[in-house]
């Protein structure tokens, strides 16, 4: 009996560690199709990373497991590239993702009040998502937008000029189409 | 005569050209000169003497950069072209209107450029979230490739050239060109040491050019109208038009393409439309987030790359954020001091260490924390992170608006440590 126990319980432990998941065959088409842009493999990391992303929504650690088994490329080189850049979503997002910009431009023209206004709508801060898991909020760099500032993105949409009424339609449109 | 050939064709409300329409508008004559024998040390040359520089921000001239490119029998077989289209610079939104306005420009600019180096692929490294521009710029590329401007053996000359759209995931630092590269190759995006330089190792080790999107946009009307007609846009010293934006709390936010030479009150006052009512001018950044501040008495200088310098500062990439009498000087030195702290990419202890620190300052200035001695520890970070002090330009970069920022805002950054809060109503 209890060296059977012993042995269920090394099974306990070998199945808490990750796995790779299974790629998709649109996964593994569409990075397939990056390989042949780039002369070698590591390249189409990041490329990898963000056709994982859009179609699961976020890169879980199964998932990046998968890439770099895919493409045989070292894991923690993979996870140095994932989370650096800040568009790879290590952790899971709402349906809607709101990349507000707060830099210089925006700043001087509102949008820490445009900020507060997102929160008291939505009961969320930066980095936090919804109950509904209909919209995550994340800060962005400069959007290149300056002249009609302040402008903030939801999904792939730019949004311009934003005045609490625009941001209240904004939010509404989105909740219409869940 | 054209006197904005970066422009002309932009109109953003309607769709932009389409290959056809934009060879209607004298557009891809330079794959009819390659056809008729233009050689690729022309191509050089003329760049060369059009006096074209650099328009990412360091004003580096670019026929100069390309003679880099080792030529001839020993040189490497494979070089690359790489656009840098990664425009994350505070203030700064004028690549984001040439390739949304008119994408095939930059195409046609890509091909003389990669003819002139002797590249046969070019990637374009545009930022993730211009989402309009990525489809404008692969439908152009697809037209191209259909019309034969782009692939193998272009117009019959036996020159190749693949353009390959690469989309970033969003980091600040991918726009310094070494760490652009290691970022294409898929690595982290740190900068590299310099020598050896990318035109002579760059991409997977060989030769590269990395040029700014508003450079290569450049090129068709040099090749179209020649050196003379280059030579006669400019009202100053350096050549050609350059886009100029400003945004901030002025009447009218908006970029322009302009002479190189244009009185800076033409497009603050002119332009723009000057200050929103009740607000008047304090101060200026002439060309995004990492230049030094500008005051109202500069406001008659030039829009030049020596004329601006003069004064300390620099045009870079020529997109003015406008500081105004009723905003907070130090909050928003600060606020450009979270963006370059946040966007550090950790490789340097001067910038990963200093960064945060200055912003932690601003954070306690802000709240009404601040002391005394803070001051000195700024001023101390100006020179601690200062050009020759770091691996790239990145905190450099930050120290132009913080040091500038702290000569001539003073009196409030004494107001915040004396009143104990910051005294303006935001």
């Amino acid at each position: 009996m209890s060296e059977v126990g012993m042995s269920d319980n090394v099974n306990v432990i070998v199945s808490n560690a990750k796995r790779a998941r299974k790629l998709t065959p649109e996964e593994i088409a569409e990075i397939e199709h990056e390989m042949e842009l780039y002369p070698d493999k590591k390249a189409v990391g990041l490329e990898a990373l963000k056709i994982i992303q859009k179609h699961q929504g976020w890169v879980s650690d199964e998932s990046l497991l998968a890439i770099a088994k895919y493409l045989a490329i070292p894991v923690a080189d993979l996870e140095g590239v994932a989370t650096f850049f800040n568009l790879v979503y290590r952790q899971p997002v709402g349906k809607n993702v709101i990349l507000f910009c707060n830099s210089v431009s925006c700043w001087i023209t509102g949008c820490d009040k445009m900020k507060r206004h997102i929160g008291d709508r939505l009961g969320i801060d930066f980095g936090e998502t919804t109950a509904d898991n209909a919209f995550t909020l994340l800060p962005v760099p400069c959007l290149g937008d300056c002249d009609n500032a302040p402008v903030m993105m939801v999904g792939d949409d730019l949004h311009r000029r934003l005045d609490f009424e625009k941001i209240d339609e904004i939010i509404a449109n989105y909740q219409k189409q869940d | 005569m054209v006197t904005n050939p970066l422009t002309k064709n932009i109109d953003m409300s309607r769709a932009p050209f389409s290959l056809t329409e934009y060879e209607a508008a004298d557009g891809y004559q330079s794959i009819k000169n390659i056809a008729a024998g233009l050689n690729p040390g022309d191509v050089m040359q003329q760049v060369k003497d059009s006096g074209l520089k650099g328009r990412g921000g360091a004003g580096f001239p670019t026929g100069l950069k390309w003679s880099f490119v080792p030529q001839g029998e020993n040189s490497a077989k494979q070089k690359y072209l790489v656009v840098n289209a990664d425009e994350m610079e505070p203030g700064t939104f004028k690549d984001r209107l040439l390739m949304e306005g008119d994408p095939h420009l930059l195409i046609e600019g890509m091909i003389i450029a990669a003819y002139a180096i002797g590249a046969s692929v070019g990637y374009i490294f545009l930022r993730g979230e211009y989402k309009v521009a990525e489809k404008a710029l692969q439908k152009a590329i697809n037209e191209a490739k259909e019309r034969g401007f782009l692939g193998t053996n272009i117009a019959g000359t036996g020159f190749d050239l693949n353009i390959i759209l690469h989309t970033s995931a969003g980091r600040y630092i991918c726009g310094e060109e070494t760490a652009l590269l290691n970022a294409l190759e898929g690595k982290r995006a740190n900068p590299r040491a310099k020598p050896p330089f990318p035109q002579v190792s760059g991409l997977w080790g060989k030769p590269t050019i990395v040029n700014n999107v508003e450079t290569i946009c450049n090129l068709p009307g040099i090749m179209r109208y020649g050196i003379d007609w280059y030579h006669g846009l400019t009202k100053g010293k350096d050549h050609g038009t350059k886009l100029f934006g400003v945004s901030g709390r002025v009447k009218n936010p908006g970029c322009w393409e302009m002479p190189l030479g244009t009185p800076i009150r033409e497009l603050l006052e002119g332009k723009a439309g000057g200050m929103q009512d009740g607000l008047s001018l304090r101060g200026f950044l002439p060309g995004g987030g990492s230049t030094d501040f500008m005051l109202p008495e500069h406001l008659d200088l030039l829009l030049d790359y020596d004329e601006i310098a003069k004064v300390g500062s620099r045009l870079a990439t020529g997109t003015m954020i406008v500081l105004d009498d009723q905003t907070c000087p130090v909050g928003m030195i600060g606020n450009l001091m979270t963006f370059f702290s946040h966007e550090s990419c950790g490789f340097c202890t001067p910038c990963r260490d200093g960064l945060p620190w200055v912003d932690a300052i601003f954070k306690e200035l802000e709240s009404g924390a601040g002391k005394e001695k803070d001051l000195q520890i700024l001023h101390d970070h100006v020179d601690y992170m200062g050009p020759g002090k770091t691996f790239c330009a990145l905190a450099p970069g930050a120290t132009a608006p913080l040091g500038s920022g702290l000569k001539y805002f003073a009196d409030d950054f004494k107001r915040h440590i004396d009143e104990r809060c910051c005294p303006y109503n935001h």
